[in-house]
């Protein structure tokens, strides 16, 4: 539409990426404190998304981009409508904290610069990702946010339980993204619509389309995976080996609602159907009761946090299926009040780590006194999370209970699981938020302490933010909820929720949350017992699952090897000469194109002179006693075949063939040196003749293949525009090398390239050879020494 | 092979063998000849100064490391190529140039320049492998 705002936009997208080669070198000049300026990009980005603020609460929506591959449809471009600007609000709202916080977090870190360039990575690629209109634009990015989550994952590389987790989440991750690319190359074919807009704008083709189940299937494979629905879950847990801000950005508020996004964003033209309508609320709701129930097992704050994402993002995916305006908006209230509270609870987690040393909820408590700021915020979040009056949680629940509750089996389903989980929910709120501060402190945190202002901050901001969204709801629905409502369900809706008690079945259905879980809360260890026990009794679970199918891969490929790579030389030579043969003589046998064979021969005494000097030389070769005669013999053979070449008139050819010939005996001669072999070849009777007859079987295959070339009718017209246009364009008489360098050039380029790469990869071969017994060996030093030693006076 | 004659002659030998070399690479685009049939003839003068006078002599005559002229060809020949996009024409188009020194005309070209890239890459990657080979033979 506005093509115009596209400079500046770009700009602005871009300016992670800047500030992702900045970091190292601003870390490098000012420490920890560089993140200041750091954290003025997403920023930045942040006041331009406000800046649309109005026109975007009107409806509008803007795009633009730049042309990237036109001819296959790809293009950099950008729409900004609700539930983009909504999410790039988050994003850069929350990274800006974020990268503060990582300042105070990882203070003193050698490799701060690092990290921070690998979170505005991770900043640009989910920032574009929701940005993105075109599919594939949209699809690289989405496999960005992927592999810089594997990177922050496994940024304490040091650690085995980061390498795995990192490797987990990229493996599942990466295979929903296959997923994705399948499924948006599927939308391209049926609807022909490369771009978001495109298919926006007629939402009916797709729900139409005979490809709309294998479509729908393969959406789910990378919407589940990225947003960690069960049973594909585990990895989000496991990504918690990253460092805390890592886990509060990309792990609760922004990547791992990527899937949520792309649900909501096609929720228009793949939703409301009865498919859409029945998957996604059976996934979302066990992703919600099992992510809550596996929560209370955990002791680690980081884990019960993580659990709860994942089964936050198990309700947002039940909501986005349960189909009607009202479930869309009361997902999209969830899924702002999730962020504010998640990414503020995880940094409070943070905060407790780095001031008591511990995030063991059973170690912690009484902490009120040495952290008071840090309770503070703690409680803001805490009760958001819980969903009490008067924070923005409140306002979600209240919505999912009005958007969900029914008269109909489906609706009270779906509506235990919503109360089920929701006060799990609230007991874990208040664990992570109440537990550590509260009671006496323990003697062991008595060095327990306040951080700097950098991890308070970002909690402080989050949690005011959570309580000024409901406090000021008029605002908040009018400029976030209703946009973002509006573009997830397709048409303009306007946000109902309001920070008043409305007698009737919402408030009920509150109350008995709320009650359930202080039930739940004042009997937690005992919850966490039962669960413990339960979760032993049934002994596996998808992560081990994950392991077993990672080793059977492994196993399989191994064994695979095993059969088609088997070591011995000889296997493969016989292998590659049977197929030789085979491919030469059979089709022409079995096709009936058998050259006429060329009797009688017409051939000077000197040319059977020169045939006979081959035939001696092949004969030689097999009655050679030992090795080396043999490869010398070989030469008289390849040595006639040049002087054959130079008879018929082709002096390079017959040039390059002496050259060849006489280096590869050289060389021949020189590897057969290094190689631990009997002197003399000797092969049992029965190997001597499968060899001959393969062998004989290969020539006579390539002699029928030659003459039959030579008998179909010649095509000069390549030779002679070469023989016309050497001279003159190309200012050579000699064709041969006018062809090498000037006409054919660009093979020549990549033969050469190719001699390049067989030559470095022959010399580690010959490398890897010479230094592997020294160093397998466990000799004694001086032994081992005066070897070198040798080799260096040599 | 490691008579008095062969080691004698074999430098002399050797360095006949390069300067041919040489002599090949250049009339190849007019007379038989060219980078690739010049590189192993220069490949093949390295392999038997190797053998004759064993490695250390030869790594000390040609100075580089035969990877590092490989390396060098391989870029001489891609820079031969682009030499052309600077001019606004397709990639590889040949350059040419007639400058009279001396009363002599020579004909200076990209598609010469690649050619002498492709006989790097040959003569350094071949004698890269013969010489690692040689080596352990010593060893």
């Amino acid at each position: 539409m506005a093509l115009a705002s596209s400079g500046p936009m770009l700009f602005y997208l871009s300016l992670p990426f800047v500030a992702a080669i900045l970091s190292p070198v601003l870390v490098r000049l000012a420490g920890h404190r560089g993140v200041w300026l750091l954290a003025l990009a997403p920023l930045a980005i942040f006041a331009h998304f406000l800046s649309l603020a109005d026109p975007i609460a009107d409806g509008a929506s803007f795009s633009g981009g730049v042309s990237w591959i036109p001819a296959m449809g790809v293009e950099l471009s950008w729409r900004l409508d609700g539930l983009s600007f909504v999410f790039g609000l988050l994003i850069t709202g929350i990274g800006t904290l974020i990268i503060l916080y990582s300042g105070g977090y990882l203070k003193g870190h050698p490799q701060l610069g690092r990290f921070l360039a690998f979170m505005f990575l991770f900043m640009g690629s989910m920032l574009g990702l929701v940005m993105a209109d075109n599919l594939f634009a949209l699809l690289v990015l989405w496999e960005m946010t992927s592999i810089t989550s594997f990177l922050l994952i496994g940024f304490d590389h040091n650690r085995r339980a980061s390498r795995r987790g990192a490797l987990q989440a990229l493996l599942v991750t990466g295979a929903g993204g296959l997923s994705l690319i399948a499924a948006f190359l599927l939308i391209q074919f049926a609807t022909g619509a490369t771009s978001m807009s495109q298919l926006l704008a007629s939402p009916d083709v797709l729900r139409e389309s005979p490809l709309y189940v294998a479509i729908f299937v393969l959406v789910l494979g990378g919407a589940f995976t990225k947003s960690a629905q069960f049973p594909l879950h585990f990895w989000l847990p496991n990504a918690m080996e990253a460092p805390t801000p890592v886990s509060a950005y990309l792990h609760s508020a922004t990547m791992v609602k990527a899937g949520v996004y792309l649900l909501l964003r096609l929720n228009p033209v793949l939703g409301e159907t009865v498919l859409w309508e029945t998957v996604l609320p059976v996934f979302g709701g066990a992703t919600l009761l099992i992510g809550t129930i596996l929560a209370i097992r955990q002791t680690d704050l980081k884990l019960m946090l993580a659990y709860t994402t994942v089964a936050s993002l198990g309700l947002l995916v039940m909501l986005t299926g349960f189909g009607g305006e009202r479930a869309i908006e009361a997902a999209v209230y969830y899924l702002v009040a999730h962020s504010l509270f998640k990414g503020g609870l995880f940094m409070v987690a943070g905060a407790i780590d780095h001031g008591a040393g511990t995030r063991d909820i059973r170690k912690l408590a009484g902490l009120r006194s040495a952290m008071p700021i840090t309770f503070a915020a703690a409680c803001l979040a805490g009760l958001s999370m819980a969903g009490l009056p008067p924070l923005v949680g409140f306002l979600a629940k209240e919505e999912i209970y009005a958007a969900i509750a029914g008269p109909d089996s489906w609706s009270i389903l779906i509506t235990i699981v919503a109360i089920a989980g929701n006060a799990l929910m609230l007991v874990i709120g208040a664990a992570v938020a109440l537990k550590p501060f509260l009671g006496s402190r323990p003697a062991a945190l008595d060095e327990a302490h306040e951080g700097s202002v950098l991890l308070w901050l970002g909690p402080v901001v989050l949690g005011l933010l959570g309580l000024a969204a409901a406090l000021a709801y008029g605002v908040s629905n009018r400029y976030v909820f209703s946009p973002i409502a509006s573009a997830a369900a397709g048409l303009p809706v306007s946000a109902h929720g309001a920070l008043a008690l409305h007698p009737g079945l919402p408030l009920t259905l509150s109350a008995v949350t709320v009650a359930l879980g202080a039930l739940v809360y004042w009997r937690l260890d005992m919850a966490r017992l039962i669960v413990a026990v339960l979760l032993a009794r049934i002994g596996w679970g998808p992560d081990k699952g994950f392991d077993q199918a990672v080793s059977g891969i492994v196993r399989l490929s191994s064994g695979v090897t095993r059969i088609v790579h088997g070591g011995r030389l000889e296997a493969y030579m016989m292998v590659v000469f049977l197929t030789v043969a085979g491919v030469l003589a059979v089709p022409m046998i079995v096709y009936g194109e058998l050259p006429q064979l060329p009797v009688p021969l017409t051939l000077t005494f000197y040319e059977w002179g020169v045939v006979a000097i081959a035939i001696i030389g092949l004969i030689a070769v097999m009655l050679a006693n030992d090795r080396l005669t043999a490869i010398v013999s070989l030469g008289i053979q390849g040595f006639a075949v040049a002087l054959i070449f130079m008879l018929f008139g082709a002096p390079d050819l017959s040039f390059t063939q002496f050259m060849v010939e006489t280096l590869s005996v050289v060389i021949l001669a020189l590897v057969m040196t290094r190689l631990t072999l009997h002197k003399a070849d000797h092969r049992p009777t029965r190997a001597k003749i499968v060899d001959g007859a393969v062998s004989v079987v290969a020539g006579i295959g390539f002699g029928l293949l030659l003459l039959s070339v030579t008998q179909v009718p010649f095509d000069a017209s390549l030779s002679q525009f070469f023989a016309e246009n050497s001279r003159t364009i190309a200012h050579g008489r000699n064709i041969v090398n006018v062809i090498i360098v000037d006409f054919r050039g660009l093979d020549t380029l990549g033969e050469i390239a190719v001699v390049m790469i067989a030559g470095l990869s022959i010399l580690a071969l010959i490398r890897l050879r010479v230094r592997r017994p020294l160093e397998a060996d466990a000799r004694p030093e001086g032994e081992a020494a005066p070897k070198g030693a040798l080799e260096n006076a040599v | 092979m490691n008579t008095v004659i062969f080691r004698t002659v074999a430098p002399y030998l050797a360095s006949l063998m390069v300067l041919f070399s040489i002599f090949v690479l250049l009339r190849g685009h007019n007379e038989p000849g060219g980078g690739f049939i010049g590189g192993l003839i220069a490949a093949s003068a390295l392999a038997i100064y190797g053998i004759a006078c064993g490695v250390a002599p030869v790594r000390r005559a040609i100075y580089f490391h035969p990877l590092q002229i490989a390396a060098f060809g391989l870029f001489l020949a891609a820079v031969a190529g682009l030499m052309s996009l600077a001019g606004g024409n397709a990639f590889m188009t040949g350059l040419w140039v007639f400058p009279e020194i001396g009363g002599v005309e020579l004909a200076l070209s990209t598609p010469m320049m690649f050619d002498i890239g492709v006989y790097c890459v040959v003569v350094g990657a071949i004698t890269s492998i013969a010489l690692a080979l040689e080596e352990r033979e010593v060893e």
